[in-house]
């Protein structure tokens, strides 16, 4: 019991992250219906600003002090996010208004490609560090109901804590602020949002910015993990299947959908793994988001496809 | 003044559904095939032959089974790298375990199990559609990755999952030197392009077209959606699948899944993104374009670096590819969103009225 417990604990945190990556794509597509595929080269390239930055800004200014650094870092990683997105509407999107979705898409990896070679020239292609000061011990809870407690990663715990409190004050930003308000509109309907006065440019320069900032935020706590490294990139793949499992429009749909196949691939894993050759966490997610949308096409909280002739 | 049909008339029904209505078009394209077939060979030395011919041809068969499904049939795919891979493990068991099985059967035999394995994951797109459809398409790609790396059948238990072919025999002629092997891909080539362009232009091939353009309209006019999407997956994984082995036995020799990996789904979209959706010339220069340009950048970029004083290390050259690739992929989406095949109908339409457009 303690054992499976452990299991499902660790799938929550790693769906709560995987959820963080998965934001980003239904933010994006909400607000311009671009299916982001660069998302991941977003969290990439953020997490190695971060990482370089938090090395630069020492040695330029000489100050001291590893919070004050890391939070200079961390402001400069968005200044550099929000220069990401301003040219992304600039140089790409803003010419490709009206297209089919698959040519969107096809433009995202181009910018996902760009992004990965950018990244890589300006900021090395080493594996650096990114120490925000997580705590790593591990942690014992329940320790008086089982023998032995529930093994938890105290790491794992902060950065669910933290994607916790990203998704209320993004939620927040959606309900209660203005621009949150102008989002949401663009979101229903791009043309009824344009004749009310809303700036589609203004909107979409925001949203990727949001979205370089949540990437930024799941960068971080990935980085610190494991190391910010190419491989990085590929995370965004563990996240599509989450977003069509929970709706393409839908942030709610993202987290859920994230908890279910973290703990799904987790049990998965180690429960159904040894009798079938191990690494099956790389498809599992996939396959169950399929079989789930034989059931429900427009994923879990997505809006219900109508077909219009 | 060269290129004008005036006066070319079309007396009967068949002369009037030819594939090249037009004369000059005609002679274009027979002296095209002359090129290909007669010329290339003499005058293409043999790493021409290996690194660029060779793939093009492989992958223009892939980007034309693509281009079946994509452009025509409007099912967005990225899992080709899957059935490519289903392909030449097929053809690869059938060469194996069975002795003096002759290779193009074991070719064909690859394309079928790919077109059984692309009908399977074919079948959810009859409930889930567009983007969503793009993703789910995605776990075949996995799941036959994973496969052929962890199911030891498969791979006729080589411990590392890498599997090759020896030497290649058609027809009591051994295929050895990159002339013969491009001749064999050349004429793979020339029966499935021909094969692909009648498809597309009878019965079945407006049905796909017409479930591409409203999929909701097309079955109220009584096409069969079930049939219409299936019949489309399976022509286009058998395309691909037999471009699979053709890649493994021809291109690679010995190979591991890992060349069918989610790059190669991405290559052979951008190939039918950039030379056009619903356009089988399209697929040719689609596959034209991302086979040469990496190769141009890797040889340009040094040089263009040493010209202007600059030592430029690999490690940026190949980033610096990465940032090209992607850079031009976006610039030629912007430009011509409809691919290079809507670039050739208007040199075709500016050429009919030239040197007078007025």
């Amino acid at each position: 019991m303690g054992f499976f417990l452990e299991t499902v604990i660790g799938g929550l945190m790693t769906g709560m992250l995987y959820s963080l990556v998965a934001l980003g794509f239904v933010l994006i597509f909400k607000a311009s219906g671009v299916f982001n595929f660069a998302q991941g080269a977003m969290v990439l390239f953020a997490a190695l600003a971060m990482a370089r930055f938090a090395e630069w800004i020492p040695q330029w200014t000489g100050l001291e002090g590893k919070f004050l650094n890391n939070a200079l870092a961390f402001v400069a990683a968005m200044v550099v996010m929000y220069l990401v997105a301003w040219l992304v509407e600039r140089l790409v999107l803003g010419k490709l208004v009206n297209q089919d979705g698959i040519t969107l898409l096809m433009a995202t990896l181009g910018i996902a490609y760009f992004l990965d070679g950018f990244g890589q020239t300006i900021f090395g292609s080493d594996i650096y560090k990114i120490d925000v000061g997580m705590p790593k011990e591990p942690l014992f809870l329940f320790d008086k109901v089982f023998p032995g407690g529930v093994l938890v990663n105290e790491e794992d715990l902060v950065a669910a804590g933290i994607a916790t409190a990203l998704v209320i004050g993004l939620a927040a930003f959606f309900q209660y602020t203005g621009t949150g308000r102008a989002l949401r509109a663009v979101a229903d309907d791009h043309q009824a949002a344009q004749s009310i006065g809303i700036p589609l440019k203004r909107i979409w320069v925001i949203v990727w910015t949001v979205a370089g900032f949540v990437g930024l935020v799941a960068g971080v706590i990935w980085g610190s993990k494991l190391g910010v490294q190419f491989s990085l990139s590929l995370v965004a793949l563990k996240a599509l299947p989450l977003v069509i499992l929970g709706g393409l429009t839908s942030v709610p749909g993202a987290i859920i959908g994230g908890l279910i196949l973290g703990v799904g691939e987790k049990l998965a894993e180690v429960y159904l793994g040894p009798h079938m050759g191990g690494g099956i966490e790389i498809w599992f997610a996939y396959v169950l988001a399929l079989v789930f949308l034989l059931i429900r096409p427009q994923g879990l909280f997505g809006e219900k496809i109508i077909d219009r002739v | 003044m060269i290129y004008r049909e005036n006066g070319q008339f079309k007396t009967s029904y068949r002369a009037d559904q030819q594939i090249f209505p037009i004369l000059q078009d005609r002679i274009a394209v027979l002296a095209l095939l002359a090129i290909a077939f007669v010329v290339v060979p003499f005058a293409a030395s043999d790493y021409m032959l290996r690194a660029i011919l060779i793939p093009f041809l492989i992958l223009s068969l892939a980007a034309l089974g693509l281009n079946i499904l994509v452009g025509y049939c409007g099912q967005i795919s990225l899992g080709t790298g899957a059935f490519m891979a289903v392909g030449a493990y097929a053809a690869y068991n059938l060469q194996v375990r069975i002795e003096g099985m002759p290779l193009i059967l074991s070719m064909l035999f690859g394309g079928l199990c790919a077109t059984g394995v692309g009908v399977l994951f074919g079948i959810p797109s009859l409930r889930i559609k567009g983007l969503y459809l793009a993703v789910a398409t995605l776990a075949a790609q996995f799941f036959v990755d994973w496969a052929f790396l962890r199911i030891k059948w498969f791979t006729n238990n080589s411990a590392s999952g890498s599997v090759g072919v020896g030497s290649l025999d058609v027809f009591g002629y051994s295929i050895e030197t990159p002339v013969q092997k491009y001749l064999f891909c050349l004429a793979f080539l020339c029966v499935f392009a021909l094969l692909a362009k009648n498809l597309v232009r009878s019965a079945i091939g407006r049905e796909w077209m017409a479930m591409r353009d409203m999929d909701v309209a097309a079955s109220v006019i009584g096409i069969r959606p079930v049939y219409a999407k299936l019949t489309a997956f399976a022509v286009s994984s058998f395309y691909i699948g037999v471009s699979g082995a053709l890649l493994a036995f021809v291109y690679l020799g010995s190979w591991e899944p890992a060349a069918f990996n989610i790059n190669r789904s991405f290559d052979v979209l951008f190939m039918v993104i950039i030379g056009g959706l619903g356009s089988i010339m399209g697929s040719f220069f689609g596959a034209a374009f991302i086979i040469f340009l990496p190769i141009v950048l890797d040889q340009l970029l040094p040089v263009l670096g040493s010209m202007v004083g600059l030592n430029l290390g690999t490690a940026f050259v190949s980033h610096a590819v990465f940032m090209i690739w992607g850079a031009l992929i976006i610039f030629f989406l912007i430009v011509e969103p409809h691919g290079m095949a809507r670039l050739w109908s208007t040199a075709k339409e500016k050429l009919r009225l030239w040197p007078f457009p007025h």
